[in-house]
């Protein structure tokens, strides 16, 4: 058993099991949040949004069920490092192909157990989050400093989108999904409903999109800061004018800053399957997967383009936008679940049903 | 949405006696809906016939009725209160069956009481099984291949169609009553025809069998408005084919990926949608472990046992949201207890592992079949929260108060590898004890797994709890091993059995190391959000949430696991000795481990600690908690045993001292305090061989009474009539030895009184005495108790009275004793005291409206009893009479001797109260479920010794309209008398014996009699073994009998041709 440390920004440290990537001699960085989801970690830590974080899972025991074929969000993991209070040699599930530390080892991803994950979750939410570093044992203390005053780099998303489009053929309509870091079951959940779907890369231009004589456009999720990409802006403001655009997460961000809203960054955000929101035309509520660190900020929804449709039952922040006059609409949440309830796959039946043939 | 403002006054079911299969739990979710429901403004009245519960207190509710639960009843009620609606959904199986029972004769309708909570098509379409099964095919949901059968012969021809394995169950029964797996066709042709019998309708469903299969189950809340929440999921360690109520659960599950958790939950919301529930709603399902294929196998439209268990081990109270549900509010518009801040529509994050095991009756019921199945057999359970599974499941082991402070049974150490493999084969009680044995000895999780189909991530969590065995032995005493140890909750126990030292030097070991535990919070969210819960568990992490408060506090132990001899009325006491701590200023901190209870809802005390009640574990709360002092004698025997060992860790206890506690407890001791006091005690003696008890019993005379020394509810008891019985007694019983020596007292027949009283020290206060209707043999736990005297003069009274105040003045007594006495020959004689709350206390506070349990709690803390109103003497008897009468669980336990004895057998009480005495018998017989039959056959057969005594009752039985079928003796001595009598044959001395006329159904109710002596006769056994499973009335005291033929006589007629 090896030892690490994980060393916060404020200078706390906490000692565990190293359980993934070996860093003898390296180190890595991220921003420490949690999730409180009890199942999924495989979706977790395969989500593109992750980018540059480390993840601290509240459930205690993570690895319970291996690793499958099935359930990636992504072909390759984005995060920083997996944080854990205990995560087993061996998975136990009919579907499982290998272990989740044998993940983490293949996927270079470093991790570690054992330390009160209950603690530092705590101290995320009582003091906003924080930055961290996973090192190993004795790293030397000056050169964790050094690396976390480091800035953090805001290039998030290039990294994760797609260079290239990919076009996924389907009998239906034609949806482009702009990538700003995408869960592959946004694309299932098109494709199901016989989509022909084209990934583009998240600085795709309006000319190379229409191009591909789409009927619909999907906003992606995706990691990091919204206004670290303004240059979409434009090409969002021209797309929903053109197509029906439904927006997810990073998506809706963006959707809600191109209409002349503003988001701002949450204390230590939402993430984790239980967040209940409310559908203020339905009166109901949905409970929803969620996975960000920004929002939009309530009173800059009244100067802009949008209304807001669904808010957050406990916090009231906004989850849901519709813009006044044109068929664009988005959620700050994942209909696409995985991992999480399915409770709003209906949004994208919504989403294709305003599209005419 | 918001309240319905038709509704006012509501009236509110409870769920009756415990009994296997419906118990405290009840209790809790309809003591939370009640103030739930007050809450919001409502007028409550409640009816429940059981007086050991808090939800029957005056105080809970605007009314309560203690009033048996049938419609008769109920309706009387209803006319007299005129509710607006009416909520049954919080009192079980029994308050559902009631509802249905009410609207579909159109009372409810014509009376003008709303149904809450769920609609009579509701509770049919999950209860029916073919109205179920077709729901499910309309709705997409996948059920086993099944068939609805009325007889054997549907039964068998389906089987031919399907082929085995098949499981039978009987429609609307409790816990699966009468049902089961067949594996074969005899098999299924028994089961069947039980099934049938069991069934009140007659219907059983023959499903495929997916045993084998993960159970699963699911607890959602849905509102008015179609929203709904998944409260939590919960995993059976032990796979489909053992009762979800016998199975080890635990909860969140562990071994589903998020497709399948998605999968079901996805299932479990469309049903209750489909079923229109407004509250909460249990879906249980199985899941093939190898495919996403899953079936549907049961749905409850209520709270239940399970809801109880999800609400402790989330925090999220279903029962009280449900209530609230059900008035009209939504989950959006409720408030989350526990935050405060965030609403009650959230699925809760738990970041610690549950787990839950059942505590079964085996320890009494020597002879019950132990196999686990579709029958539930335990009477409670116990559940532990840790942050590793293992953690979880070892404190659970030991919060079972078996014994047991790890995951090994001694009486499996050392036995072969086929052994171990046939125990585990037998899925018995000690399935778990048995796989960890077995692994012991080399037998892998893989071959363990292929054996039981117990998922590969508990084996090989059980396996890791070896291995650490094994670590300990060769890292001899390292920190670092301990502590890791530790974190898989290991005892302090286990390790001084290792280290051959005493538990309090690993304690002083540990302190040294610094292996302490740390307190986290239960806050329904994983920390997401900031709480101020006080409900905490011990774990050995971090970081300790324990909030600091500058106020005194005192600890209430709780009485743990709910068992025979040790019920719901010692959580009474609890809750009533909490509120008098809060009333007196200080926080009460309560110690507890079981989840069915009020105790340990966390809204009824400061702090909650769900713990096991061992010396470990509760000095750890105190240490951390440093409390003025602990309260021992409010938990039943549980806390009582923790008395001294507390106290020798420098631990003070409240209330009658340590050595007092003692000199009540050991018997030497006590016989001096009585000597003293010149007051007469049976004749008895202690010994500690075979030949002295042989010699000191002849001296005494037999028949004696037998039993190892520090018993709980009479075990291992025993009368005995000769030498040879006394030998065979020793032999199969007790191993007698100068440590475990063994008393025998001279048996004494005669009318047996309790009485319990209040002493601050000085003042001694007696609020009530009590008669037991069955003579000293039968435990007083067993008996009927009659309140106030029926048949014992003033003198005797007065007698008891000042014999009690010497007593209790002589012990010293802070708080609460409980003495039971014998009258014989115009004497008094004492048989036992309890230096604790004892069953009768929940009893007596209700019918004397002195709350003994609070009043003794603040007498404790320093307020005397002038002080708080009382007097040193017995308070004057009441103007009315009430009736408290045992409820037993016999249907549930096959191979269980049903004759009453010095062993405890019953699993709860009913009360019944009325003006005059026959009335309030007559109620608690009705309210105990027993059908009184006004006329018809009496089927009978009596012991020699009780000849006499019987054929005065049959003389009566006659004139009031009764006839007899008598075995040979019995039927002699009835026609001697001029009654005709039919003879009837001897279990198989022919075609038409005695079982078959019981079939027959010709019977009306049994009276049998058994030779005294232990040698019971295997073919009474059988007899009343066949009456039970029939649900026939089979008494086999005829004191009860006298009792039962006073209230049929009072509401009869006598039959007289002129003369």
């Amino acid at each position: 058993m090896k030892k690490i440390k994980l060393v916060l920004e404020t200078g706390e440290e906490f000692l565990g099991e190293s359980i993934g990537y070996d860093i003898d001699n390296i180190y890595s960085l991220g921003e420490l949040v949690f999730n409180t989801s009890m199942t999924g970690y495989q979706e977790i830590l395969s989500d593109p949004s992750y980018c540059d974080q480390m993840v601290v899972m509240t459930y205690p025991l993570i690895g319970n069920y291996g690793v499958n074929k099935d359930d990636f969000e992504s072909l390759t993991p984005a995060l920083k490092g997996l944080i854990v209070r205990e995560c087993p040699e061996e998975g136990s599930n009919w579907r499982n192909e290998y272990s989740l530390r044998e993940l983490l080892k293949r996927f270079k991803i470093p991790g570690i157990a054992g330390l009160d994950t209950r603690e530092l979750t705590k101290k995320i939410r009582n003091n906003g989050v924080v930055r961290a570093v996973l090192v190993p044992e004795n790293y030397p203390l000056h050169n964790i400093q050094l690396v976390l005053s480091r800035p953090m780099g805001t290039d998030q998303i290039a990294r994760v989108s797609t260079k290239n489009p990919i076009h996924f053929p389907g009998s239906g309509k034609r949806i482009i999904l702009m990538d700003f870091g995408y869960k592959k079951n946004i694309l299932r959940s098109l494709m199901v409903r016989d989509c022909d779907v084209v990934v583009v890369p998240w600085n795709a231009s309006l000319e190379a999109i229409q191009s591909y004589r789409p009927q619909g456009v999907l906003l992606s999720n995706g990691p990091g800061n919204p206004k670290d990409i303004p240059e979409v802006l434009p090409v969002i403001r021209e797309l929903q004018k053109l197509y029906p655009m439904f927006s997810i997460c990073m998506g809706h961000q963006l959707f809600a800053l191109a209409n002349g809203a503003d988001t701002e960054k949450l204390k230590f955000g939402h993430r984790g399957a239980n967040h209940p929101v409310k559908d203020l035309r339905l009166g109901k509520v949905f409970m929803s997967s969620q996975n960000h660190g920004y929002s939009v900020t309530n009173q800059s929804v009244a100067n802009s383009e949008l209304e807001i449709t669904q808010i957050n039952i406990n916090d009231k922040t906004v989850e849901g936008l519709s813009h006044k006059t044109l068929p664009a609409f988005s959620v700050q949440y994942h209909p696409e679940a995985c991992p999480g309830p399915e409770d709003t796959g209906w949004l994208f039946d919504e989403f294709l049903s305003g599209i005419r043939n | 949405m918001s309240l319905n403002p038709n509704l006012k006054k509501i009236l509110v079911i409870g769920s009756g006696p415990i009994v296997i299969g419906q118990a405290a739990e009840f209790d809790y979710s309809g003591t939370q809906a009640v103030k739930s429901l007050i809450e919001e403004g409502m007028e409550v009245v409640l009816v429940n016939s059981n007086p050991a519960t808090i939800m029957t207190d005056k105080e809970t509710a605007h009314k309560v009725y203690i009033e048996p639960l049938t419609k008769e009843f109920l309706l009387k009620i209803i006319h007299k209160e005129k509710p607006d609606g009416l909520l049954p959904t919080l009192g079980g199986q029994t308050a559902l069956n009631l509802a249905v029972k009410l609207e579909e004769e159109g009372h409810l309708k014509r009376l003008g009481v709303q149904l809450l909570g769920c609609r009579v098509d509701t509770i049919q379409k999950a209860e029916d099984r073919k109205l179920f099964k077709d729901l499910m095919i309309e709705i997409g949901e996948p059920v086993p291949q099944s068939c609805i059968v009325t007889t054997v012969e549907e039964a068998l021809s389906f089987a031919d169609k399907i082929g085995f394995p098949l499981i039978v169950r009987p429609a609307f029964t409790l816990g699966g009553t009468g049902g089961g797996i067949a594996l074969k066709r005899d098999e299924l042709i028994t089961t069947t025809t039980s099934g049938i019998s069991a069934s009140p309708i007659g219907q059983c469903l023959i499903e495929r069998s997916i045993a084998g299969f993960k159970e699963i189950e699911y607890e959602v809340i849905r509102d008015s408005n179609d929203n709904c929440i998944i409260v939590c999921n919960m995993e059976n360690i032990d796979p489909v084919g053992v009762h979800t109520g016998d199975s080890i659960v635990v909860a969140p599950s562990q071994t589903l990926s998020d497709k399948e958790y998605q999968i079901l939950r996805s299932s479990a919301l469309k049903i209750i949608r489909s079923l229109k529930i407004e509250g909460g709603c249990n879906v249980q399902y199985a899941m093939d472990p190898h495919s996403f294929q899953y079936y549907v196998i049961e749905v409850n439209p209520r709270v239940s046992r399970s809801s109880a268990l999800a609400s402790k081990a989330t925090g999220y109270p279903i029962a009280k949201i449900a209530a609230k549900i059900a008035l009209g509010l939504t989950l959006d518009e409720i408030l989350n207890p526990i935050t405060k801040k965030t609403y009650a529509c959230f699925e809760p994050a738990l970041d610690y592992v549950v787990s839950k095991i059942p505590r079964w009756p085996f320890d009494k019921f020597v002879t019950a079949n132990r196999r686990l199945g579709t029958q539930m057999k335990a009477t409670g359970e116990v559940m532990a929260l840790g942050r590793t599974m293992e953690e979880s499941l070892l404190k659970a082991i030991r919060s079972l108060e078996v014994g047991l402070y790890h995951i090994e049974l001694p009486s499996l150490v050392g036995k072969s590898r086929e052994e171990m493999i046939d125990k585990i084969l037998k899925q018995d009680d000690e399935r778990l004890f048995a796989i960890a044995e077995a692994m012991r000895i080399g037998v892998s999780a893989q071959e363990i797994n292929q054996l039981t189909k117990i998922d590969m991530f508990f084996l090989s969590k059980i396996d890791r709890i070896i291995a650490m065995e094994k670590r300990l032995v060769t890292l001899e005493k390292n920190p670092e091993v301990v502590r890791d140890a530790k974190r898989m909750g290991f005892s302090d126990h286990y390790l001084a059995r290792l280290w051959k030292v005493k538990e309090a030097e690993v304690y002083d070991w540990r302190k040294k190391h610094g292996i302490t535990p740390v307190y986290k919070m239960v806050d329904s969210c994983a920390g997401e959000f900031e709480s101020s819960t006080p409900y905490y568990y011990s774990t050995y992490e971090r970081e300790d949430e324990v909030l600091e408060s500058s106020k005194k506090k005192v600890v209430v132990l709780g009485s743990g696991p709910i068992r025979i001899g040790q019920g719901i009325e010692f959580d009474y006491a609890t809750v009533h000795a909490i509120d008098a701590i809060r009333s007196m200023g200080y926080e009460a901190i309560v110690i507890n481990n079981n989840p069915e209870t009020v105790s340990t809802d966390f809204n009824i005390s400061d702090r909650l600690y769900f713990e096991p009640l061992t010396v470990e574990d509760v000095f750890n709360v105190i240490e951390r908690e440093k409390p003025v002092g602990v309260i021992v004698q409010f938990g039943g025997q549980t806390a009582i045993n923790l008395a001294e060992p507390l106290a020798l860790r420098g631990v003070k206890i409240l209330g009658t001292s340590v050595d007092d506690i003692d000199r009540s407890e050991n018997r030497k001791r006590f016989e001096e305090v009585l000597r003293g006091l010149d007051i007469a005690q049976p004749l008895g003696c202690t010994v500690t061989s075979m030949n002295e008890a042989v010699e000191k019993s002849a001296h005494l005379g037999f028949p004696v009474i037998v039993r190892p020394s520090y018993v709980l509810g009479g075990r291992a008891m025993e009368i005995v009539y000769n030498e040879l019985e006394l030998l065979d007694y020793m032999k199969r019983n007790v191993q007698v030895n100068p440590e475990h020596p063994v008393l025998i007292d001279r048996y004494m027949i005669g009318r047996e009184m309790e009485v319990d009283a209040i002493c601050d020290g000085e003042t001694v206060f007696i609020p009530g005495i009590m008669e037991h209707i069955e003579k000293a043999g039968v435990h007083s736990g067993d008996s009927i108790a009659v309140y106030p005297p029926q048949t014992v003069g003033q003198d005797i009274l007065d007698k008891l009275s000042a014999t009690t105040l010497s007593i209790t003045s002589a012990l010293n007594i802070k708080g609460l004793l409980n003495l039971q006495f014998v009258i014989s020959g115009g004497q008094v004689f004492v048989i036992e005291v309890n230096p604790r709350s004892s069953r009768t206390v929940p009893f007596l506070s209700k019918v004397t409206g002195v709350q003994m349990a609070k009043i003794a709690t603040r007498a404790i803390l320093g307020e005397s009893l002038i002080q708080q109103g009382f007097f040193h003497g017995t308070l004057p008897p009441k103007d009315f009479v009430a009736v408290k009468a045992p409820v037993f669980s016999f249907a549930k336990l096959s191979d269980v001797e049903i004759a009453l004895g010095p062993e405890m057998k019953s699993t709860g009480e009913v009360m019944g109260k009325d003006k005059v005495f026959e009335k309030a018998l007559h109620k608690a017989f009705v309210a105990a479920g027993v059908i009184i039959p006004d006329s018809g056959t009496i089927l009978a057969t009596i012991s020699d010794q009780d000849k006499d005594e019987a054929l005065s009752l049959f003389k009566r039985f006659h004139q009031i309209g009764f006839d007899f079928i008598a075995t040979e003796g019995t039927a002699k001595l009835i026609r001697e008398a001029g009654i005709s009598v039919r003879t009837i044959a001897r279990i198989g001395q022919s075609e038409n014996d005695i079982i078959k006329e019981i079939k027959s159904g010709r019977v009306a109710m049994i009276i049998n009699t058994i030779s005294k002596g232990k040698n019971v006769e295997s073919d009474g056994f059988k007899m009343r073994r066949i009456a039970v499973e029939r649900g026939l009335l089979c008494l086999t005291s005829l004191d009860t009998t006298e009792a039962l033929l006073k209230t049929i006589e009072r509401n009869t007629y006598t039959m007289e041709p002129l003369s």
